[in-house]
């Protein structure tokens, strides 16, 4: 990885993502407070901060696998509100990859990368198959599409979940800790995945420890503590520059040794 | 630098080291002994008690096993056949009984000349099954389906078939057995005409009706898709518009089509029904449907939705809480004083009825275990995929949790297939106690208790046994996770 930004200049376009005065609790827990933030079509943001500062709960309020109390979040026009039509609309036009990749244990690589397209968007199996092919290919594991999740590598999972979500064509994805539940040799290789899929053009969203990654292809770095957004900048600015006090110690302790 | 480092010497490997094989162990059957009979006084201790335990049973047994009679008319003739050859204090069994009366154990007091008709049945529900049990391996269903015509034909053959029956049936068999090899896709559509082809062979009676019943489902299903927009609206409308059918519709439109075009087989009453006959078609009935019940019970108790819920936890609670057999008197008593007065509501069909949902409820919880097993991932991925409820739960969520649950499954089908003997206590005949009841009541056979219970005993054992085994097959078919 590069310290340079290989797309520095964004030539970002209209708005992808529109969070407004976003509060969620669990419980009487308030986990996120008054968030706002707008995300541009093909803007890549990376979201850090310490553990249980609520970066995972945003994103996973965006394609709604949690329900938001008060706030506003539109996505690609359409509304988040408890209407199912609006959330499966949203849901498929947004793919995620989670931390323990979640494949399906009981379908082959090419099953899993399939399933979705066949069944939600109707596409036929023969065109479906291909797309995956096509992903796995990009993903430089074609070779393993007849075998089970079980039987691969946690890195080579990670890069199928990465491929399952492109095979729903989505116009925005979003990384829930891709890299924490892999040995430091597999992480470079879903990584390298990921700044691949960045030079395309992909709005991401990214909820991450890897400052590298960070460095080399976010447009904005946002950092979160206890609920709320303490600081955003550019890449450079945030790690050179920090502003915060909160800022400077997580940085400090990430990258302190 | 200290001591201690400067006296580790710097390391560096040139060649990594091949696999070797692992050590060979000394191995042989002295050393399975040694180590897993006489491995310490206590073992040894347990292992010659456990010895003389079966030595103690079998010298009880042996006897009364070896000096057994299979060739007589009556008990008296048993025992004398016993007292000639081996003195006038021995023991034996006398399954004479079961070759004689073989035929009442089997199909209670269905007609002699018609006993083809369940043989078929039984027989057929292999064809039908096994597209099902056996979709991924071609080898274990060819010998399935091979045994399936075989047997039967043979069976048939020898209850003393007619040339024409037996051809048809071996047209009407291999047939569909062609449709299992080329036309997967079809071969399962019959599997669900089978029950109705099944009601019809065993009750006889004419065709329409069977094909009444089911047009019934095709009724349902054709409102559902004309409202399909409409969603859980439409399924409503589809099962009372099918309800109104079986019960307005069904049957006088049977009786019209009887009129035009006579098909029937001569009708064969549920008192006739006893035995194998009678236990297997309520245990095959009950598994067929309480299964699906118990899939939509589970997923209704784990429901966000509070009524679904609080109604599936109502409904298991209270099935589970009640005795099998209150169920069934229910099924027998009760139900008459609420039916209109001059309903037939056939016996059998009720029994299947309060079997199924008993089955059921445990089948729910069973399921509801599997269901709770599965990570949370599994239903983040599917949500965030984009796939509503039934798709994942039909695609992602049931595929799992239902393999997770089969020992689970399966020790409930057992256990209710066993539970079919029950139901002497309203009446109908079981292998177990009415049947051997009604044959020792004979003047021949009286006396003769461990025989039967032995026999039945034996086949039930049988049947278990096979799901049991074919369970294990399906679990080591399904594992997909470390191999």
């Amino acid at each position: 990885m590069t310290a340079t930004n290989p797309v520095a200049t964004p030539e970002l376009g209209e708005t992808a993502i529109e969070i407004a005065k976003l509060n969620k609790w669990y419980g009487t827990f308030h986990v996120l407070r008054d968030i706002d933030l707008n995300v541009s079509r093909g803007e890549r943001i990376v979201i850090a901060g310490p553990s249980g500062s609520g970066k995972s709960t945003l994103i996973r309020c965006i394609n709604r696998l949690e329900e938001h109390q008060a706030g506003k979040i539109v996505v690609d026009g359409t509304e988040l509100t408890n209407d199912l039509k609006n959330i499966d609309k949203v849901r498929s036009e947004v793919g995620m990859v989670f931390q323990h990749f979640n494949l399906f244990p009981h379908l082959t690589i090419l099953e899993n990368c399939t399933l979705a397209p066949i069944w939600v968007r109707k596409i036929p199996r023969r065109e479906a198959e291909e797309t995956a092919m096509h992903f796995l290919t990009k993903v430089k594991i074609p070779d393993q599409a007849h075998k089970y999740p079980g039987q691969l590598s946690g890195g080579q999972q990670q890069r199928v979940a990465i491929a399952r979500s492109l095979c729903m064509r989505p116009r925005i994805m979003l990384f829930d800790e891709p890299t924490s539940a892999l040995d430091p040799e597999m992480i470079k290789e879903v990584l390298d995945t990921m700044i691949e899929l960045a030079e395309d053009g992909m709005t991401m969203l990214c909820v991450t420890h890897e400052m590298g990654f960070a460095q080399a292809v976010a447009h904005r770095v946002i950092f979160m503590d206890q609920g709320q957004i303490v600081e955003q900048n550019t890449p450079r600015e945030f790690f050179n520059n920090p502003k915060s006090e909160r800022t400077k110690l997580f940085l400090s302790q990430i990258l302190g040794h | 630098m200290s001591d201690i480092q400067a006296q580790s010497p710097a390391f560096v490997r040139e060649t990594m080291l091949p696999p070797q094989p692992p050590p060979s162990s000394a191995a042989g059957v002295v050393l399975w002994l040694r180590t897993n009979l006489f491995s310490g006084p206590l073992n040894i201790a347990l292992t010659v008690l456990g010895l003389a335990i079966i030595w103690m049973i079998f010298r009880t047994l042996w006897p009364w096993l070896s000096h057994s009679v299979w060739n007589a008319g009556s008990m008296a003739e048993c025992r004398q056949i016993i007292s000639e050859a081996y003195g006038p204090d021995a023991h034996g069994g006398c399954f004479a009984i079961i070759k004689h009366r073989w035929n009442q154990f089997v199909f209670g007091f269905y007609p002699q000349d018609l006993y083809w008709r369940p043989v078929l049945a039984f027989g057929l529900l292999f064809l039908a099954l096994a597209p099902v049990l056996f979709a991924d391996s071609a080898k274990a269903r060819r010998i399935v389906l091979g045994l399936a015509v075989g047997l039967t034909l043979i069976f048939s053959a020898m209850l003393g078939g007619g040339a024409g029956a037996l051809v048809g049936m071996a047209v009407l068999m291999l047939g569909w057995v062609a449709l299992i090899e080329t036309r997967p896709g079809w071969a399962l559509l019959a599997s669900l005409l089978y029950p109705f082809l099944a009601v019809w062979l065993l009750w006889g009676g004419s065709l329409w009706g069977p094909v009444m019943a089911l047009a019934g489902f095709g009724v349902g299903f054709a409102v559902w898709q004309a409202g399909a927009r409409y969603g859980l609206f439409a399924v409503a409308l589809g099962a009372v518009a099918a309800a109104l059918w079986w019960m307005f519709a069904a049957a006088p439109v049977a009786h019209t089509l009887a009129g035009l075009v006579p098909l029937r087989l001569t009708p064969v009453s549920s008192d006739q029904f006893g035995g194998f006959v009678l236990s297997i078609t309520i245990g095959v009935a009950g598994i067929a449907l309480s299964l699906p019940m118990g899939i939509i019970l589970a997923l209704a108790r784990r429901s966000d939705l509070p009524v679904i819920k609080m109604m599936a936890v109502m409904f298991i609670e209270f099935i589970r809480g009640v005795p099998l057999i209150t169920l069934l008197f229910v099924a027998s008593l009760l139900l008459n004083y609420f039916l209109p007065p001059g309903t037939n509501f056939d016996i059998i069909l009720r029994v299947i009825i309060m079997v199924t949902l008993f089955s059921s409820a445990y089948m729910a919880e069973v399921i509801r275990g599997g269901l709770a097993a599965l990570p949370k991932g599994q239903y983040e991925a599917a949500d965030a995929l984009g796939l509503d409820y039934w798709k994942a739960q039909r695609l992602i969520i049931l595929p799992q949790a239902l393999k997770v649950s089969i020992p689970g499954i399966v020790s409930t089908f057992i256990g209710m297939f066993k539970d079919t003997t029950l139901v002497v206590f309203v009446g109908l005949f079981d292998p177990l106690k009415a049947m051997s009841d009604t044959v020792r009541a004979s003047f021949e056979w009286k006396g003769a208790y461990w025989e039967p219970y032995i026999f039945v005993g034996s086949i039930f054992f049988i049947l278990c046994f096979g799901m049991s085994r074919y369970s294990m097959y399906l679990e080591r078919r399904l594992k997909r996770d470390h191999r």
